[in-house]
């Protein structure tokens, strides 16, 4: 058992190393901000803090805020070359999650508006 | 010395063409290409939660004479929630640099909390749930009810299959010790435990403050 990449068949592509992903305290940066966000986010939402017709947009600004605060600080996407294919992955999937859900509202937003609805009958 | 062999770490500011994985650098570190092939299926998963979002969007209006979300949704609640699962995502992070840096014993009691908090948080959605169907507002009320169950009860079943996942990695570390293997299956399974984390702030904005005010 002196070397343990016998006992799984290890398969994988690339080389092995050691080298530990991130430090502690970008974690603890990470769940500061994050903290901070959802705090402001509950608080938006309850008071009249902001002009209430800006609400949904100040919940979607810190809602994004904090998504990026987690994609950097927890799941390490950073400007390193290591990075970058995931950055692209992420990009596409961005795109996707976008086209899905702004194009189903767009249409049915639309079929909505267009519907005849019945005649009160007397 | 070679180039590659100067570049152990990942270093930003490294030309593009030197760095490893790009043909000038050497082969990509298995920890990253273990990765990526994870962040795809994560995005995968994304897309899925996009498709229930947008029913969703489409539906959250249609409450068919029913309680409307703002009847029904209890922020205190869902602060508390939010509260741990962000905090047993930092536990996760935590939890599997631990591991990476070669301390079973700290991984196990981060874990330990992960675990805790995660089921903290199914304990009070499924509360939530069973208040909810108690009272007549099931999936089966309403179009915005049924699309609010189906969005946030999938999320909890992310996060109840993630909690299973990790006892089964736990059970792996204590036989296996910290091998490779087995500390890219942890890096794999904390981010998916990071992506739920983004996912529920998703849902948390749109479906629970937002839906409240609507």
């Amino acid at each position: 058992m002196n070397n343990p990449e016998h006992v799984f068949d290890d398969r994988t592509p690339g080389v092995e190393e050691h080298e530990p992903t991130a430090s502690y305290l970008s974690y603890t940066v990470g769940l500061g901000l994050a903290i901070i966000a959802t705090i402001a986010s509950f608080i938006v939402a309850q008071t009249n803090l902001l002009w209430p017709p800006g609400i949904p947009v100040g919940l979607i600004v810190l809602a994004l805020a904090q998504i990026g605060v987690h994609l950097v600080f927890f799941l390490h996407l950073g400007s390193g070359p290591d990075s970058t294919n995931n950055i692209l992955a992420l990009a596409f999937g961005v795109l996707v999650v976008f086209l899905v859900i702004a194009g189903s509202v767009w249409i049915i937003a639309n079929l909505n508006s267009n519907m005849i609805m019945p005649m009160p009958t007397q | 010395m070679t180039i590659a062999a100067t570049l152990d770490r990942p270093l930003i500011g490294v030309p593009t063409e030197l760095a490893r994985g790009r043909g000038g650098g050497g082969p990509a570190p298995k920890r990253i290409v273990v990765a990526y092939g994870f962040w795809i299926f994560i995005l995968s998963d994304m897309i899925m939660f996009s498709a229930l979002f947008a029913a969703y969007a489409v539906l959250s209006g249609n409450t068919a004479g029913g309680p409307t979300g703002a009847d029904l949704f209890n922020l205190r609640n869902v602060f508390i929630e939010t509260m741990c699962l962000l905090l047993s995502s930092y536990t996760c992070g935590i939890g599997v640099l631990s591991a990476e840096r070669g301390r079973p014993t700290l991984f196990l009691v981060f874990a330990i909390f992960t675990f805790a908090l995660g089921a903290a948080f199914l304990f009070i959605e499924a509360t939530e749930f069973a208040g909810m169907v108690a009272k007549g507002a099931g999936p089966s009320r309403s179009a915005f009810l049924s699309s609010f169950f189906t969005l946030v009860g999938t999320h909890g079943v992310h996060v109840a299959s993630g909690l299973v996942a990790l006892v089964y990695l736990v059970a792996q570390v204590i036989v296996h010790g910290l091998q490779p293997a087995v500390l890219r299956r942890l890096l794999c399974w904390s981010l998916f435990w990071h992506a739920l984390d983004i996912v529920w702030v998703g849902v948390f904005t749109l479906v629970y403050l937002m839906g409240g005010q609507l």
